[in-house]
Parts: C-alpha cells; sequence; structure tokens
C-alpha cells in the first residue's frame, strides 16, 4: 500500500476568551485528505494540548465545529486542507457574533433562548396527519437545518449591527417558516415574525444563504415567503380592502 | 486589509469599520461588478431618456398612424417595419406646452420601480451602493451619506418599508410584457410598397432589429415571470395544494415559476443588459448609422 503524501501546514489560530487574545501560529503535519478540524486536533496533540475546540460528529452533521477559516464561515469538518494553496497560512477564529468560551469555542446559548420563544407545531383540530409528498416538500428542505449557527453568525443584522435583541436571525426564520408554512398547523405567528421577531431587520442580502453548510436556500425560500405572507396581511392596500369589504382572508 | 478585531469581547466590541474581516480572498470584485453594472445602466438610461430623440424608426404601426399624423414617415423610413425603443414603449404623444417632456420619463418609473423594489436588486444595491454589507462577514461603514448605521441600522423596518409594496410594480410590468411584445409584432410587420411607394398592404417579415425585440422582451418576461411576490401570489402562500383541479394547477404553476425564480439573477442581469442594447440598437438605426434589412426577401 502506499504511504499517505504528509506536508507541513501553518495554521494562526485565535488563543484567548471573551476578555481577549491573540493569534498564535503552529506548524503541524497533515496527511492528504484532512480537513481544518483534523489539522486543529493535530495542534492539540503536537503543540497545545489546551486549546479549545469544540466537535462531535466529523462528518458535517453536529453543527458543532463552527469557525471562521481565512475568514470564511465553515464547518470545520468539511473543509478540506487541499482547498488551501500550499504554503498558505490558514486562520482559524471563533464566530465573531457570539461571545467567546476559550480559543475557537463560542457561547451560543443566545441562540437557544430565541428558539424557546417560537411557538412549536400546533395541530389543526380535526388533522388526520395525512398530507401530500408536494405540500411536505417545501417543509422538508427546512428540515435539514444542524443548527451550526453560521448563518446567525455571518448575518450582519446581528454582527455588524448588534440587534440582537430585534433581530431573531436567519436559522429561526427558517423554522418559523417550517412551521408557518407546515400542512397541519394552525398556529398564527405573523404578527410575532414581524414585531417581536423583526423580520423587517432582514436586508435579503443573503450571506445566510451563502454560509449554510446544508445548501438551505434560507433567504428565498424561507425568508422572503415570509415577507410576502406578511405583505399580505400588514402592507397590501387592496388585500386590506378586501377584508374588510368581505370579511374573508 | 486589517484584521477582524477578534481579541476584543463581542459582547462589549466596538462594531467593525469599513472592510474590516479576516477573508483573505478578493471580496470586493462582485461588489465593485455589480456597482459599475447598474451604476453603468442608470447613467446610459438616464441619458436616453433626456436624449428624446431616435427611439423608433419605421413605418409606424396602425395605431400610431391614428396618434401621430404629424410625425408620418416619409421615404426610406415609409419601407421598414415599426422599431420602437423599449424605453419608449408604449408610445406616448406630448403635445403643445409639454412637447420638451421626454416621453420616458412617463414610462421608466414603472420598470425603474419594479427593478428598485425587486427582491434581488435590493439584495445587488444594498450590497454594492450601501455597502450593508459590502460582502459576507466583512466589516460595514457606521454611518453613509449622513445616515448613521451600526446600532442604528432599521433594515426595511422604517424608512425601506416601502419595498413592501414591489407586488403593485409587478402587476405593471406584466402589463408591459404585452405592449413589448406588441411591439415585437410590430416590427415584423413590414409595409409592402407598389411602384409608386404607396403603401398596399403589410406582409411579415424579420430583421435584426425584430429579433433584438423580441430576445429583449423574452428575457423580460422570463425576469418578470421569475418574481418572488408572483411565486407567492400564484401559489406561495398556500400551505395545502388539495388534488382538486385548482389545487393542481396553482401547485404546478408554483413549481414553474420556483423553477424560472432560481435564475432570477441570471434573469435580472441578462433583461437590463439587453433592454439597453435593444434601445441602442434602435438608436443606431435611427439614427442612420445602421441599416436593419429584412431577413428574407
Ligand atoms: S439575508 Fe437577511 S437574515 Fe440572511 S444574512 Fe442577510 S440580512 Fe441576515
Ligand atoms: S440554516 Fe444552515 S447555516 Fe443556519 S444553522 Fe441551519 S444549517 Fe447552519
Ligand atoms: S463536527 Fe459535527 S459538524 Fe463538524
Ligand atoms: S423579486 Fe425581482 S422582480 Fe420581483
Amino acid at each position: 500500500m502506499n504511504q499517505p503524501t504528509t506536508q507541513d501546514v501553518t495554521l494562526e489560530i485565535f488563543r484567548g476568551d471573551d476578555d481577549g487574545g491573540e493569534m498564535v501560529e503552529y506548524t503541524v503535519e497533515v496527511q492528504e485528505g484532512m480537513v481544518v478540524l483534523d489539522a486543529i486536533h493535530a495542534v492539540q496533540a503536537q503543540h497545545a494540548g489546551d486549546l479549545a475546540c469544540r466537535w462531535n460528529c466529523k462528518a458535517g452533521k453536529c453543527g458543532s465545529c463552527s469557525g471562521e477559516v481565512n475568514g470564511h464561515p465553515k464547518l470545520m469538518c468539511m473543509d478540506r486542507l487541499d482547498n488551501y494553496e500550499a504554503g498558505e497560512t490558514i486562520t482559524v477564529r471563533p464566530m465573531k457574533t457570539f461571545p467567546i468560551v476559550k480559543d475557537i469555542t463560542c457561547d451560543v446559548s443566545w441562540n437557544f433562548e430565541r428558539n424557546a420563544k417560537i411557538q412549536t407545531l400546533q395541530p389543526r383540530a380535526d388533522t388526520d396527519w395525512q398530507f401530500t409528498q408536494r405540500e411536505a416538500d417545501r417543509v422538508q428542505e427546512f428540515r435539514k437545518c444542524i443548527e451550526c449557527f453560521l448563518c446567525q453568525n455571518v448575518c450582519h443584522v446581528l454582527r455588524d449591527h448588534d440587534r440582537k435583541e430585534e433581530f431573531i436571525g436567519p436559522r429561526f426564520l427558517v423554522r418559523l417558516a417550517s412551521l408557518e408554512m407546515h400542512p397541519v398547523d394552525d398556529a398564527d405567528r405573523l404578527e410575532q415574525v414581524k414585531d417581536e421577531f423583526g423580520i423587517g431587520y432582514c436586508n435579503i442580502t443573503k450571506c445566510c444563504t451563502e454560509a449554510c453548510p446544508e445548501g438551505i436556500t434560507i433567504t428565498d425560500n424561507a425568508i422572503i415567503p415570509m415577507k410576502e405572507r406578511l405583505v399580505d396581511r400588514y402592507y397590501d392596500p387592496v388585500l386590506w380592502l378586501w377584508r374588510k369589504l368581505t370579511g374573508k382572508d | 486589509m486589517a484584521q477582524a478585531d477578534v481579541s476584543t469581547a463581542p459582547s462589549q466590541r466596538s462594531l467593525d469599520s469599513l472592510g474590516q474581516t479576516g477573508r483573505t480572498d478578493a471580496w470586493w470584485t462582485g461588489p465593485i461588478a455589480t456597482a459599475l453594472g447598474l451604476g453603468g445602466f442608470i447613467i446610459y438610461s438616464t441619458f436616453r431618456a433626456f436624449y428624446n430623440a431616435d427611439y423608433d424608426f419605421g413605418e409606424a404601426s396602425q395605431l400610431l398612424h391614428v396618434l401621430e399624423q404629424a410625425r408620418q414617415p416619409t421615404g426610406e423610413i415609409s419601407r421598414h417595419a415599426h422599431l420602437l425603443s423599449p424605453f419608449y414603449s408604449p408610445t406616448i404623444i406630448l403635445g403643445g406646452s409639454l412637447a420638451w417632456v421626454s416621453p420616458a420619463f412617463l414610462i421608466l418609473w414603472a420598470p425603474g420601480g419594479f427593478r428598485l423594489t425587486c427582491y434581488y436588486y435590493r439584495k445587488a444595491y444594498y450590497r454594492a451602493f450601501f455597502l450593508d454589507p459590502a460582502a459576507c462577514a466583512v466589516g460595514e461603514p457606521s454611518g453613509l451619506c449622513g445616515f448613521k448605521r451600526g446600532r442604528n441600522y432599521q433594515g426595511e423596518t422604517r424608512l425601506l418599508v416601502f419595498q413592501n409594496l414591489h407586488r403593485y410594480f409587478m402587476y405593471v410590468a406584466v402589463a408591459f410584457i404585452v405592449l413589448l411584445y406588441l411591439d415585437v409584432i410590430y416590427s415584423c410587420t413590414w409595409p409592402v410598397l407598389d411602384d409608386s411607394g404607396a403603401v398596399t398592404g403589410h406582409e411579415f417579415n424579420a430583421s435584426l432589429g425584430s429579433l433584438v425585440l423580441f430576445v429583449t422582451t423574452t428575457l423580460l418576461a422570463l425576469y418578470t415571470f421569475s418574481c418572488h411576490s408572483i411565486r407567492h401570489l400564484i401559489g406561495g402562500r398556500l400551505n395545502c395544494y388539495p388534488e382538486t383541479a385548482t389545487g393542481n394547477l396553482r401547485y404546478r404553476l408554483w413549481s414553474i415559476v420556483s423553477i424560472l425564480n432560481k435564475r432570477h439573477m441570471l434573469f435580472a442581469w441578462l433583461s437590463l443588459f439587453m433592454v439597453g442594447f435593444a434601445d441602442f440598437y434602435v438608436w443606431m438605426v435611427a439614427s442612420g448609422r445602421f441599416t436593419d434589412s429584412p431577413f428574407f426577401s
């Protein structure tokens, strides 16, 4: 059997916590086919046993290993080292939008707090739970979410404008869309989507969609359709008049 | 390029400044290309709107004959089918004290408003002109043109709430597609002349000009029918598609618009380019710099 090719890779990794820190350079030997997370593990093994890094599945499915590699929001376990030029220094930083616990590990609990405010599926009273595949398709796309929070991290409303109080962020607009579009759900979350969850802060600039490792078309399939539903309810003067005159939705 | 300042606690950090990023790729190429593309089109179309000449050529359509007694074409022009620039379609004739107003301004607000409020173009110009954000994971300016940003950011909740009226521009845009296809038909309707030069009838023919108008209108139609508002109104607003004739129809229409919608950005750019080119082509023909000959003799 052929020996796997090995080569040296230089990484610059953030070391520190929420009070401050610095970028530290490490050079490690890696093998062909490895990913950034492997290189981080090599740093832990060879240089810095106290380097904190969160991961679980190493298969792009648990959403734990989110970070910023060369400034791009990435799952480190899915980012192959051969994506980078030989000899290029690879920088690894924690997600910028959330407080740092230690090194490249963030405290993402804000997300779970916001998630708890979303009303869960409320089935129609008479539902027989039967619906067709074509009704399920749209919602199924949203079920692919692994809660890596890379979209939350890169969304400029949270990242640059720090509007965490007013805006729930793309991940949860995806969840809200999956509930609002569900064929047997009977709850009405639109007013909350507009006021408490602040969908109007999203200016549809699509960084969430670009970052999503699950390829969920967040902006086009979840956020814009929800914005259109809000237009029906709150901004369309003709529909408003129609509802006034007929009493129908 | 300054590196992202992660050494400051995110919870207390001062917000980034313009261009602050850990990205090492050429992130600025996208917004610059968009700014040049959109900026170039805005300059060209405004110039042509003020130009108010050389926007049509050939025998005017039946309807225009009635409206345009004063502009009856003569000589070479009368032998050509009617080519009309999309910037000046439908033909509006302003007389008397309003003769100085370019009819383009009475027309361009509609496609202009449609594109201004389009979900794709919003992304494009928020990024390219307002740097909000310029690119993903790249710092933003703390203010622009006197407007404070950072924590004062309001998104589309206040000043920009008018964007929610996009669907009304869409209704007008659909009507424009019908008018522009009529222009394509007129551009294929060539006058038949007798030996004395009098028009004895009309026949079908095509030219590069009619092809340009056809391609332009088809791209505009693809752009219009891939609109997010149409996608919503046609079927996206439903959660259930029952197995009835209407349920099936609405699901099918929604699926078709969804396929087109994936290419909305592509149609947006192609149609923008072609509509500019169509106007340029008509300008060149109308000013005598280019001869638009029929394909079939
Ligand atoms: S599209 Fe909206 S939610 Fe997504 S990153 Fe941009 S502003 Fe945030
Ligand atoms: S929507 Fe995509 S980017 Fe956002 S949390 Fe889910 S998987 Fe991650
Ligand atoms: S370790 Fe599970 S997604 Fe990377
Ligand atoms: S969303 Fe682009 S035209 Fe409607």
